[in-house]
């Protein structure tokens, strides 16, 4: 099924929903994806999803994408001896491995600066926890969190810019999410919140699954879970290998 | 087209994976060297991370020692007593290479060791390289051959054994000694060391010149399996899917170059490769140097 058919079945889905006479309350805000899984194969040099939503009532809409939680080490090279060397290093502990923001207009046109910091809405309001805080001084730790962000950044894991949420009609909103070729595996979350008088009015939590499929999948957990073998058949393979070279290329 | 390494964890593109493995084995093929010396550096290039590509390496090698080795023990040009002494050394230096390694890579200093190490004896090797095909090629001929059977401080030493393959009567420790650091090498940089070894059997241990490749092949076959075992299970940075295509271009490209070496006049291309190893050398020199645009990295992450 191609991209465009899978769009335009969500989509109607969507519009289904819409208008379907159910409750209310429950129906505040419907969210559906393009396709359930990322998965990612031989050739994955990343994809791109679209996320449908209907709001029952008038509001902003802003989604915010998670990668599952990580620990990272961030270093600081300093120079000794005239090489550039490892040296201050600080470990941060529960960071999303992959992080972006969509909102249909600018996020601090609608929302106010405290609702966001409380649900991490951008990545100004990220939090970013070193493992032990006390160790460092408040500026060290400031620039150390905004080095970890910009090495995502670079990445293409956390988003420098906010994406669009687009309206088709006053309810029904639609939003594209962009994951690149490193894109870690795990859960992700969605979440999608519903803004209305500077205050979130609906919330709706999607997951999503990033998965390895097929041989690398394999050969990646064969190689983690049982290494001495891997390594056993790893040596194997490339004995095997050099004796057939060697046979093959022997009338030389 | 792109190709999508499991344990490496990225794509890259396989023609270029296997235009890398074609060139270096042409190369190892034209001159008789390993190759392992080039490849890493040339991996990490690309973007393959440093520890991977170390770790991958030692497995590629193990294919191109097992292929190299075979022409030499049907002409019955591996000394397996020697070959085995070497290994005890070997087995020992891998085993404390890797376990360096891995201490290095949780200080988050790997990188930087790995690129020390190649710019060290990429320096070394490529300088003696240039010198003596520019000696060559200046018509000047080297020294006297040596004494075969001068006595030197190494046959004062006790241990002594007779290696008839050889025609050799020296102590083990010798031996043991070069296999230990040629061990370590191979677990730090990613190599076989026949660069290392090769001259230190022969001026050192005064071997038979006929024997001294086939024998250090049949070291580095075990040397590189016991570093790529102990690689897989400590730090899990084999990728098979990058040495097999390595091996691919590789096969073939040793084979032209061995063909190609029996009507190309050597000294010109000898110096070449000394300049490309050079090149390389002041590569990650640069890299080792420069003021890089980030300052900050990040090291380790480890996913819930």
């Amino acid at each position: 099924m191609s991209a465009a058919v899978r769009t335009l079945a969500a989509l109607l889905a969507a519009a289904l929903l819409l208008m379907s006479p159910r409750d209310a309350a429950a129906q505040e805000l419907v969210v559906d994806l393009s396709d359930p899984l990322v998965a990612i194969t031989t050739g994955f040099v990343g994809t791109r999803l679209v996320l449908f939503g209907s709001a029952e009532s008038r509001g902003d809409v802003v989604v915010v994408v998670r990668g599952p939680l990580q620990d990272a080490v961030v270093r600081r090279k300093e120079r000794v001896a005239g090489i550039w060397v490892n040296r201050t290093e600080v470990a941060f502990r529960n960071i999303p491995s992959f992080y972006t923001v969509a909102a249909n207009r600018p996020v601090a046109e609608f929302l106010p600066k405290d609702v966001a910091d409380i649900h991490e809405i951008g990545l100004a309001n990220l939090e970013v926890l070193p493992e032990d805080p006390d160790k460092y001084s408040a500026e060290q730790l400031h620039e150390f969190r905004e080095a970890l962000i910009r090495n995502k950044q670079r990445e293409g894991l956390y988003k420098r810019d906010v994406g669009n949420v687009i309206f088709l009609s006053p309810r029904l909103f639609r939003t594209a999410i962009v994951f690149p070729a490193n894109t870690p595996v795990g859960t992700y979350g969605i979440e999608v919140y519903l803004i209305r008088n500077a205050d979130i009015a609906a919330h709706h939590t999607t997951l999503l699954n990033v998965r390895k499929f097929g041989i690398e999948a394999s050969l990646y957990d064969f190689a983690h879970q049982h290494a001495a073998l891997y390594g056993l058949l790893a040596i194997l393979i490339a004995m095997m290998a050099g004796w057939l070279a060697s046979v093959a290329f022997r009338q030389r | 087209m792109e190709i999508y390494l499991p344990v490496a964890e990225l794509s890259v593109n396989i023609l270029l994976l296997l235009g890398l493995g074609g060139g270096v084995g042409f190369l190892s093929g034209l001159f008789g060297v390993g190759g392992g010396f080039l490849m890493t550096p040339l991996l990490i290039f690309i973007g393959i991370p440093p520890a991977v590509a170390v770790g991958t390496e030692a497995n590629q090698i193990v294919a191109s020692s097992v292929s190299g080795v075979m022409a030499h023990w049907r002409r019955g040009n591996v000394d397996f007593k020697m070959g085995s002494v070497l290994m005890v050394g070997g087995a020992i230096g891998s085993f404390v290479g890797v376990s360096l390694f891995t201490y290095l890579r949780g200080l988050g200093q790997i990188d930087l060791a790995i690129k020390l190490s190649y710019v060290v004896f990429l320096g070394i090797i490529g300088a003696l390289m240039l010198v003596e095909s520019a000696r060559v090629m200046m018509m000047r001929p080297r020294q006297g051959p040596m004494k075969k059977h001068q006595h030197y401080w190494i046959h004062g030493l006790p241990f002594k054994m007779r290696f008839r393959k050889s025609r050799l009567y020296i102590s083990v420790i010798p031996p043991v000694v070069i296999g230990f650091v040629v061990g370590v090498l191979a677990a730090i940089m990613g190599v076989g060391g026949g660069f290392i070894m090769v001259p230190a059997m022969i001026y050192l241990l005064r071997m038979p010149t006929a024997v001294v490749v086939g024998t250090s092949l049949f070291q580095i076959i075990f040397v590189t399996a016991n570093v790529t075992f102990l690689q897989a299970v400590q730090n899990q940075t084999v990728d098979v899917v990058l040495a097999l295509i390595l091996l691919a271009g590789g096969v073939i490209g040793a084979q032209l170059g061995a063909r190609a070496s029996t009507q190309i006049r050597g000294e010109q291309l000898r110096g070449l490769l000394a300049l490309m190893v050079l090149s390389v050398c002041l590569r990650l020199t640069y890299e080792l140097v420069a003021t890089p645009a980030e300052l900050y990295v990040i090291g380790r992450v480890v996913t819930h």
